[in-house]
């Protein structure tokens, strides 16, 4: 198989992985097995995939609340993810992070974050070290059509495009912020626009065409690590599922059936079938070995221990309180 | 002077260590800061090490908390206190929780320095003590330096720190004087400095605070033999040195200018209750600000806070005199 052959299949391989991990956790928050605030990804693939496919290991990645997908995508261990969201001392933040707080320094994981547009400061943090110690790295930044109303995101494009940080700023333009549609946050329906005002490179591909989103990204990486600052990728998507699995939202159904008609790894299927890159055997080994990477990931969480308090090494436990701190 | 010692303290870290950097509004070539802490340093080290920003505080304060979790030692300045609400998300969401939502892989050595208190004549966005927030948010070090030695030492000891600290200038003690050892010197984090000696009286105060309570304990000298505890450090504060002096006095003052409801005194006299409450003769007090907004006449201004005067009665009631 070709070079560009093997990063296709490769791509397939990581939306599988997300989509089925995503439908384990849903069944798992169902048997109590998993808590709080979970995002899922399913429908959004195709950019944590398609972007990720355009970064380096060592390149930075500010993810969000949704961020399972980002850190699948961007190489992380699905075993210790799983084991973060069951909330196992094998997880990569030992139970501290859980869903919303992926972690993995290892792969520029720099975190996913509980507070809608906070990471975009943060991320200009990671460009700017990238700078200063002039390494090649980008940091790419995740957020998504909620977080492009914050204060934050213009702070952090003025800022970025001020100082030609190699940033790349990807926004996952879901057409929902919680359960509020996008038509009634967002006075233009484009968000790329907004890159004009700080005199930097725009673009809409896509979202839930995964090659779209990997040839828009790489261009802006390619812009990034050759020092000529940020640009903003819009990747326009949807997001299947509800904002949280406490909190669903209601869609028109006829919008619903649209967007599960373009799914994002069956359109990428067809075109890789089309192409000749894959016969339809190929395809169902890949949904099973994802499929087994998953059953795995969530066997190696239940057999490993939850987290023991003795080990947040604190004084002031309320058990202790007396000891005071 | 504090001004000078805290330039002093940048100088020589960011000359010790390559990997320090300072952000913030006008602290560049712009000035030096409004207050000229940074003054000198784009010269010296260029404006790729001092950097200059836009008025954004969430984008300086995120800058840093990005940075410092990808290896560097970021000094951010805030211009006043009162404007970290502008960036209160990167502080108390981030800065204060990555290093240990990650499980403790990811680091964060960053220091937040900025002035706060009250005798400028500035009103209520410009005046506000705001360290017992900070103080409640795990995750910080909350450093408050009340004198020129301080300054430095305690500043090149948060800089050096691996963990986020929010470092307390105060705007009424930039031009105080003192004299000061040449060359280099570290004061410790979470050690307190005991001001002056005494056995009657305990009292804990923090910042410009202090200063008027070493005159008051001066003005009762005679009648009240009083032991004045500077904490240096609020977080980690150091309870031990005030627990032992309780002990000799049996009575403890806290003042500190901030308002003092659910302020850092409340938190000294709840930690004393605990570690000293069989040493006490009294009842604990606080002085300190009061629940209002800071009024911008100075003679408003100056009732709202502990002057001289209020401390030395204070100190005389408490001692029955």
């Amino acid at each position: 198989m070709s070079d560009d052959g093997a990063r296709l299949v490769g791509m397939l391989r990581t939306m599988y992985r997300i989509r089925f991990f995503e439908e384990r956790v849903k069944e798992l928050f169902g048997q109590n097995l998993i808590w709080g605030g979970v995002h899922l990804y399913i429908g959004q693939e195709a950019v944590a995939t398609g972007a990720c496919a355009a970064l380096r290991r060592d390149d930075y990645l500010v993810s969000t609340h949704r961020g399972h997908g980002h850190c699948l995508a961007k190489g992380g261990d699905i075993r210790r993810t799983m084991a973060e969201l069951m909330g196992r001392d094998t997880g990569y933040c030992r139970g501290r992070g859980g869903s919303m707080h992926l972690f993995d320094p290892e792969i520029g994981l720099l975190g996913g974050n509980g507070i809608v547009g906070a990471g975009l400061p943060i991320a200009l943090g990671a460009a700017l070290s990238a700078q200063y110690r002039g390494s090649d790295q980008v940091c790419a930044c995740f957020f998504s059509d909620g977080a492009s109303n914050q204060g934050t995101f213009h702070e952090s494009l003025n800022l970025a495009a001020l100082w030609k940080l190699p940033l790349v700023y990807i926004c996952e333009n879901n057409l929902y912020a919680a359960t509020t549609p996008a038509s009634k946050t967002l006075p233009l329906p484009d968000i790329y626009v907004r890159a004009a005002a700080y005199g930097i490179p725009g673009v809409s591909v896509d979202g839930n065409d995964v090659e779209a989103v990997y040839q828009a990204v790489s261009q802006a990486v390619t812009r990034a690590r050759g020092g000529e600052g940020p640009s903003l990728v819009e990747c326009k998507t949807y997001r299947i599922e509800g904002h949280c699995m406490v909190l669903d939202c209601h869609r028109d159904p006829e919008e619903l059936a649209a967007w599960k008609e373009r799914d994002p790894i069956r359109m990428f299927e067809g075109r890789l079938l089309e192409m000749g890159v894959i016969a339809t055997d190929d395809i169902a080994e890949l949904r099973s070995q994802a499929e087994a990477d998953v059953r795995e990931a969530v066997e190696y969480a239940q057999a490993s221990p939850f987290p023991s308090a003795d080990d947040l090494g604190l004084a002031d436990l309320p058990a202790a309180v007396v000891a005071g701190f | 002077m504090y001004v000078q010692a805290l330039n002093e303290a940048l100088v020589e870290e960011m000359g010790r260590d390559a990997s320090v950097f300072l952000i913030g509004e006008d602290i560049g070539y712009s000035g030096g800061g409004v207050f000229r802490v940074t003054t000198g340093l784009a010269d010296r080290f260029g404006d790729g090490r001092v950097r200059e920003t836009p008025i954004s505080e969430s984008a300086i304060i995120g800058t840093a908390v990005g940075a410092a979790a990808t290896g560097l030692r970021p000094v951010a300045e805030i211009m006043y206190m009162d404007f970290i609400t502008c960036g209160m998300d990167q502080v108390a969401n981030q800065a204060a929780k990555i290093s240990f939502m990650s499980g403790g892989q990811v680091r964060l050595p960053l220091v937040i320095r900025t002035p706060s208190g009250m005798g400028t004549r500035e009103a209520a966005q410009h005046s506000q003590s705001l360290e017992a927030w900070f103080v409640h948010t795990p995750g910080l070090k909350v450093v408050m330096p009340a004198t020129v030695y301080d300054a430095k030492g305690l500043l090149k000891s948060s800089i050096r720190d691996d963990g986020p600290v929010l470092f307390i200038e105060n705007r009424m003690l930039y031009y105080e004087k003192e004299s000061v050892p040449e060359g280099e010197w570290v004061v410790p984090l979470g050690q307190a400095a005991i001001r002056r000696e005494g056995d009657q009286l305990t009292v804990v105060a923090t910042a410009y605070a202090l200063h008027k309570a070493l005159k008051a304990a001066e003005m009762v000298a005679g009648e009240v033999s009083v032991e004045v505890i500077d904490p240096r450090t609020l977080v980690p504060l150091d309870m031990e040195a005030i627990t032992r002096s309780l002990e000799k006095t049996g009575r403890l003052l806290v003042v500190h200018e901030a308002p003092v409801r659910g302020g850092f005194g409340a938190e000294v006299v709840r930690r004393a209750m605990e570690s000293a409450f069989e040493y006490l003769d009294c009842a604990p007090r606080v002085l300190g600000g009061a629940a209002t907004p800071m009024p911008y006449s100075p003679p408003l201004e100056d009732a709202c806070v502990p002057q001289v005067e209020d401390i030395v009665a204070a100190m005389r009631a408490m001692v029955g005199r």
